[in-house]
C-alpha cells in the first residue's frame, strides 16, 4: 500500500504513515466507515427491493396501455374501472385488444400462519395479456376455482411449492371456497403481501361475490403493431368520456408506481432518509478522525509550511488519508452489507441482494464523502503557524 | 550561487499583542550578515533573538523596518514567494519538529520531496549520505520515539541541511547534544559556508561553540548592544 500511495503521489505517503502509526485508531477509524458504509447498503438494498417488489407485478402482463381509477396509484390501489371504458377505448383502430385485470388480496390460513396472497383475476382465454412463464400455465385456470401459485411465497416450503403440478394439485380454502392449485410461477415476495396467485376472473368473482364483472381494477389494452402507446394513450384520453380516468402507456404506469412507492409512501421516503443518514454519519466520522489527525499533527504541518511546502501538499495528504480511509472501509462495509442483505432476504424473501451498481455507488459515494470532510478538515491546517515552532 | 549579503535587516521594530498589552519586541534592528559566514544570536531570554530569527527567516510578517533575504524583500510578501524562499532555507528547531510517523531516513527525504520530483533513489541516496555524516548510518530506519534527544536533533538538522540550503537559520541547535556532537554540528555548517557558500544564523546559549563562529551578535531588550568577531 505505502509503495502504491508513493507512486500515485509522487512523494512519501505520509497519510498512510500518519493513519497506520496508531494502528488501534486506525482500525477504529475503518470501522467506522465499515458502519456507515452498511448502513447504506442496507438502505439500498432495502430500496432496491422495494422498486424489484414493486415492478415485479407488471412483468406478469403484456400490454401497452393501461386504464386506471383517478385514485389507483399502485397497481393494487385505487377504485374500480366500469368495463364500458374498455369498449369505448377498442373504437381506436389502433387498439386491437382489451382485457379486464382484476386484484384483491386472498388470505390462505395455513396451520401455523395466514399467508397474504396478491391475487389477480385474469381472462385465460386471452393469455396474450399474460407474460410467457404464465401463459403456459394458464389453460388449467379455465377450470372453476382454480389457481396457480407464487412458488417463492413468503411461508410456503419449497419443497411444497415443488410438489404443486397439474397431476399433483394443491387445494385450500378461502373466503369459505375451496381453491385448487395446478401449477406455479417464478413471483417472490414482496411488501404488500407474501406471494402472488393467478385465477381466472370468474374465480375471483367467486372468490369476491361483491365485485362485478363489470367493474375491474384495471383495464389492460394491446395496440396494433407499430403504433406508439404514449400517442395512442393520448388519444384515449381525450376519446374515453370519463376524463377523470388515468390511461397511461403500460411502461409510465410502472414507472410512476415505482416513484409513488419511494417519494409518497411512508416506506419509501423512511428508507431513503436512511441512506442519507448513512451518509452523514460516514462523513462525520470521517471527519472526526482527519480533524483529529490534523490537531494532533499540527506542529509537524507548522515544519512543513517552515520547509516550504504550501497548501496543496496539505491538501494532498489530507485526501491521500481520506482515500484510505474510503477504500479500506468500504472492503469490510462491502462484506458485512453483502453477508447482511442476504441474511434479510433469506428471513423476508424479499428480493434484497448486493448489485453491482448499489457497490460501485456506494464506493463512488463513500470516497467522495471522504473527500469532503477531508476537504472540511484541512481548515484546521490555518492554525498551523511556523512562527510559532520557535 | 552564493549572495554576497543573503541577509540584510535595516531599521527593523517589532510588536507582539495588540491595544494595551501591545509590546515592543525590537526595536531598530540593523543587521548585515554576509555570505558564507556563522553567525550566532546571543543574549538572554526576552531580548529578541527568536523574533529576529523568525522575521529574517521568513516565518513572521514584517511589520515596521525592512528585511531583505536572498536579495528579496520581505515586507509585504506574498505566500508564494514567501514559500519559494523558504525552500532555498533550512530550519533546525530546538524541539526538533520530527514527524512521529516517519522514519529518521523518511523525515529527511522531506527535506528533499519540497522541492518537486526528482530521481527518488538519488534523493535517498544523498539522505543516507547526510544521516551517515552525522553519525546516524546505524539508526536511519528509526522512529523518532526510538531516538534519543541527541539523536532526533541530529536527524533534525540533517533534514534542514540535505537540500543545500542558501541559508541555514537554527535555534539552539546543539542544546541537545553532548560536547563532541554538538562540535561537529557546527564544523559541518561551518564548512558548508566554506565550501558552499553556505550562510548560517544561529540562536544559542552554547558557549562551548562561540570559539567556532565567524560573528557574535549580542541583542538585550530588543536592541543589538554588541557585534563582534571572536
Amino acid at each position: 500500500m505505502s509503495r502504491l500511495l508513493q507512486a500515485l503521489f509522487g512523494r512519501l505517503p505520509i497519510g498512510w504513515l500518519q493513519l497506520t502509526h496508531n494502528r488501534t485508531r486506525f482500525a477504529a477509524a475503518l470501522a467506522g466507515v465499515a458502519f456507515a458504509n452498511v448502513l447504506v447498503f442496507v438502505q439500498l438494498g432495502i430500496m432496491n427491493s422495494m422498486a424489484t417488489a414493486t415492478l415485479k407485478p407488471y412483468g406478469f402482463f403484456q400490454a401497452d396501455i393501461i386504464i386506471s381509477a383517478s385514485d389507483a396509484n399502485s397497481m393494487t390501489e385505487g377504485s374500480n374501472v366500469a368495463r364500458q371504458w374498455m369498449y369505448q377505448a377498442m373504437a381506436d383502430p389502433e387498439v386491437v385488444a382489451g382485457t379486464g385485470l382484476f386484484v384483491a388480496n386472498v388470505s390462505w390460513q395455513r396451520a401455523d400462519k395466514a399467508l397474504s396472497l396478491t391475487t389477480y383475476g385474469i381472462n385465460p382465454t386471452q393469455p396474450v395479456f399474460l407474460s410467457p412463464e404464465i401463459a403456459s400455465r394458464a389453460a388449467t385456470l379455465q377450470l372453476p376455482n382454480s389457481g396457480i401459485l407464487d412458488r417463492f411465497t413468503r411461508g410456503l416450503p419449497r419443497d411444497e411449492a415443488a410438489a404443486i403440478r397439474p397431476q399433483s394439485p394443491f387445494s385450500f380454502e378461502a373466503n369459505g371456497i375451496t381453491l385448487t392449485l395446478y401449477d406455479t410461477f417464478a413471483g417472490g415476495g414482496g411488501f404488500g403481501g407474501d406471494g402472488f396467485m393467478m385465477v381466472s376472473d370468474q374465480t375471483f368473482l367467486l372468490q369476491f361475490p361483491a365485485r362485478s364483472s363489470g367493474a375491474p381494477d384495471h383495464i389492460l389494452l394491446q395496440v396494433a403493431a407499430g403504433a406508439d402507446p404514449d400517442v395512442v394513450a393520448a388519444r384515449l384520453r381525450d376519446l374515453v368520456s370519463d376524463k377523470s380516468l388515468r390511461i397511461r402507456s403500460y411502461a409510465d404506469a410502472a414507472d410512476e408506481d415505482l416513484s409513488y412507492q419511494q417519494t409518497k409512501r411512508p416506506t419509501g421516503i423512511i428508507f431513503g432518509f436512511g441512506v442519507i443518514i448513512g451518509v452523514l454519519v460516514g462523513i462525520v466520522i470521517v471527519y472526526q478522525v482527519l480533524s483529529t489527525d490534523v490537531a494532533d499533527h499540527l506542529s509537524e504541518y507548522a515544519t512543513f509550511k517552515a520547509m516550504g511546502y504550501g497548501q496543496g501538499f496539505f491538501l494532498s495528504v489530507v485526501f491521500e488519508e481520506a482515500l484510505v480511509l474510503g477504500v479500506l472501509g468500504f472492503i469490510p462495509g462491502l462484506a458485512v452489507g453483502s453477508l447482511l442483505l442476504w441474511a434479510m432476504a433469506s428471513a423476508t424473501t424479499l428480493p434484497l441482494a448486493m448489485t453491482a451498481g448499489m457497490a460501485v455507488t456506494v464506493f463512488i459515494g463513500t470516497v467522495v464523502a471522504c473527500s469532503l470532510s477531508g476537504a472540511i478538515a484541512t481548515r484546521r491546517l490555518v492554525a498551523a503557524d511556523p512562527a510559532d515552532l520557535f | 550561487m552564493a549572495e554576497d549579503v543573503p541577509v540584510e535587516v535595516s531599521g527593523l521594530n517589532h510588536w507582539f499583542g495588540r491595544g494595551e498589552a501591545r509590546k515592543q519586541a525590537l526595536f531598530d534592528v540593523n543587521l548585515k550578515v554576509s555570505g558564507g559566514s556563522l553567525t550566532v544570536l546571543v543574549g538572554p531570554s526576552g531580548s529578541g533573538k527568536t523574533t529576529l530569527l523568525t522575521l529574517a527567516g521568513c516565518l513572521r510578517d514584517v511589520q515596521e523596518g525592512s528585511v531583505r533575504l536572498l536579495g528579496q524583500e520581505l515586507k509585504g510578501a506574498q505566500s508564494d514567494l514567501q514559500r519559494t524562499l523558504r525552500r532555498r532555507l533550512g530550519f533546525i528547531f530546538q524541539a526538533h519538529n520530527l514527524h512521529g510517523s516517519l522514519t529518521a531516513l523518511q523525515n529527511v527525504l522531506m527535506g528533499l520531496q519540497v522541492h518537486g520530483r526528482s530521481d527518488p533513489q538519488m534523493q535517498t541516496k544523498a539522505a543516507r549520505h547526510t544521516l551517515t555524516l552525522l553519525g546516524l548510518g546505524d539508526r536511519m530506519d528509526y522512529l523518532p520515539d526510538n531516538l534519543s534527544g541527541g539523536q532526533k536533533q541530529r536527524v533534525a538538522v540533517a533534514r534542514a541541511l540535505v537540500g543545500n540550503p542558501d541559508v541555514v537559520f537554527a535555534d539552539e541547535p546543539t542544546a541537545a547534544l553532548d560536547r563532541e556532537s554538538g562540535a561537529t554540528v557546527v564544523q559541518m555548517l561551518k564548512r558548508l559556508g566554506q565550501v558552499r557558500g553556505t550562510t548560517t544564523v544561529m540562536v544559542t546559549h552554547d558557549n562551548r561553540i562561540l570559539e567556532l563562529v565567524d560573528r557574535i551578535v549580542t541583542l538585550e531588550d530588543g536592541r543589538i548592544v554588541n557585534d563582534t568577531a571572536p
